[in-house]
């Protein structure tokens, strides 16, 4: 019952907000190529679908920050372990990442272009910046706070070192992990759309800036709700759903 | 086998300060018997219990003891992404014990800590009685021969409590284990033990131990616990006392 009464409220909203849209431009207030109508943006985007520019970005997009995101999940994980583990580690390592967390992930790009050249590596290689020091940051706090009576209960009951690590460590580090894991991702997803559009190759960030080339407000405002749909596809569908998951079972 | 506690001392570093936690703990505890240890706090009670289970290294003097013993601690420590079968089974995993065998231990404990019908419960579920008799059963499931147990029930409410009590009298009859229980609770102690020990203030030494030949099952109401536990009230006072004035001029420095 509540759920629904919630799905009614988004729906009104929504439709007040096409409304309001609507409405802005009937009254020409802007004129119609700086200010499109819903129904054309909706044309531009059925049309990027049917002749695949649109699902071709999309497709070079994902795949981009698949390899990027998975590349830093896996090697920040890693990472992250390593410092909380060893103290020479967490005292070097562990404060430089600290300060290159501070840099705009984007600000890796022209680096980037000049070692890798202009291609798909120097794309990757900023998603991975992008989302590699929240991941290894989160995991290495989580790993210093795990508490240590489940250490300790993990060794009375027979988990000694790597199978302590893996059935008392890695899954007591969870809830805060995945708070990396979200942010890393949503890091990265920031820092694919920024190197798209600066560095123009293939990908969604590309039709963006393709759009403003061609006056062609439609094609932006389409390609922006696609980019929308995917960050909140990931952030409330897929991440959402294993962060309610497990909060359902910690109790949290 | 005895478990034997020999010239036990342990000296803890605080800020270039060395202070002395245990001085010199010698004990013996037979095969079955029921130890407790009482003291005021920081007494170094639960030190001592950690030292025996392996969990902290004495500064001198060493323990003989046969297999790991088991340990309860005072906190629930389930583990909160396990079900409570899953916590149960938790140390037989770790010996890679066939599926089944696992699956009939882990209903045999259960039902010996009437929890039969919550092995698909999350530790969050459970009440805080629930909660320690599921730490029990995933103590006792690896049988060990000593069961170390660190104020087990001292976050429970009392009702709770007093039918742990029952139950945990029951379960060491059952299993013949022999069990070191850590308490500041003095009638919980003679109610449960067949030996009290009474500790000092720091540095924790044994002041007394005190033989409680009473039948049972015991509870609390018991007039002969009562009565010895006045006793023990009596050899703790001072000790509480000195513990309180070494806060005060410690908190006046």
């Amino acid at each position: 019952m509540k759920k629904i009464k919630l799905a009614i409220k988004i729906i009104i909203f929504l439709l007040l907000l096409f409304g309001l849209w609507y409405g802005l431009y009937y009254f020409k207030i802007w004129p119609a190529w700086l200010f499109p109508s819903p129904q054309q943006v909706w044309k531009t985007l059925l049309k990027g679908l049917a002749n695949k520019t649109l699902i071709i970005g999309i497709l070079i997009s994902l795949k981009r920050i698949f390899i990027g995101f998975g590349s830093a999940l896996l090697i920040g994980t890693i990472l992250g372990f390593l410092i909380a583990r060893i103290q020479i580690l967490k005292e070097t390592l562990g404060i430089l990442l600290l300060g290159l967390q501070t840099l705009p992930s984007i600000c890796w790009l022209p680096l980037a272009l000049l070692w890798f050249g202009l291609n798909e590596k120097a794309i990757v290689f900023v998603v991975i910046i992008g989302a590699i020091f929240s991941i290894t940051l989160s995991v290495q706090a989580a790993v210093l706070n795990v508490p240590i009576i489940y250490l300790q209960a993990g060794k009375i009951l027979g988990a000694k070192k790597f199978t302590l690590y893996r059935r008392v460590v890695l899954p007591a580090i969870m809830p805060s992990y995945l708070t990396g894991i979200k942010q890393g991702w949503s890091f990265a997803w920031r820092s694919l759309m920024s190197g798209e559009m600066l560095f123009i190759t293939v990908g969604l960030g590309q039709l963006l800036m393709f759009g403003r080339e061609l006056n062609d407000m439609s094609q932006v405002l389409a390609v922006m709700l696609v980019i929308i749909f995917i960050g909140v596809f990931f952030d409330q569908l897929v991440f959402g759903f294993i962060d309610r998951q497990l909060k359902r079972r910690w109790g949290l | 086998m005895k478990l034997q506690i020999r010239n036990i001392n342990k000296k803890f570093n605080n800020n270039g300060h060395s202070i002395e936690a245990l001085d010199n703990i010698n004990m013996e505890i037979s095969y079955g018997e029921f130890v407790c240890l009482v003291g005021p706090s920081g007494c170094g009670k639960s030190t001592l219990l950690n030292i025996i289970a392996g969990l902290s290294t004495p500064s001198q003097g060493r323990i003989i003891k046969q297999g790991q013993p088991g340990f309860m601690f005072q906190e629930p420590t389930l583990f909160p992404w396990l079900k409570v079968k899953d916590n149960v089974a938790f140390g037989l995993k770790n010996l890679h014990q066939e599926k089944t065998a696992i699956k009939e231990k882990v209903d045999h404990y259960l039902k010996m800590v009437h929890l039969s019908g919550f092995e698909n419960a999350y530790p969050h579920e459970l009440s805080g009685g629930m909660k320690q008799r599921t730490a029990l059963a995933r103590t006792l499931i690896l049988d060990p021969p000593i069961l170390l147990m660190d104020e087990p029930f001292a976050a429970l409410d009392a009702q709770t409590r007093e039918i742990m009590y029952t139950e945990l009298q029951e379960i060491w009859r059952i299993t013949k284990k022999t069990i070191v229980f850590v308490t500041h609770n003095v009638r919980e102690a003679v109610c449960l033990g067949d030996r009290v020990l009474v500790f000092t203030a720091r540095p924790g030494r044994i002041k007394k131990e005190f033989f409680i030949n009473l039948p049972r099952p015991r509870d609390l109401g018991n007039l002969e616990v009562i009565k010895i536990s006045n006793a023990i009230h009596e050899e703790l006072k001072e000790e509480v006392e000195k513990f309180r004035q070494e806060m005060e001029t410690h908190e006046k420095n």
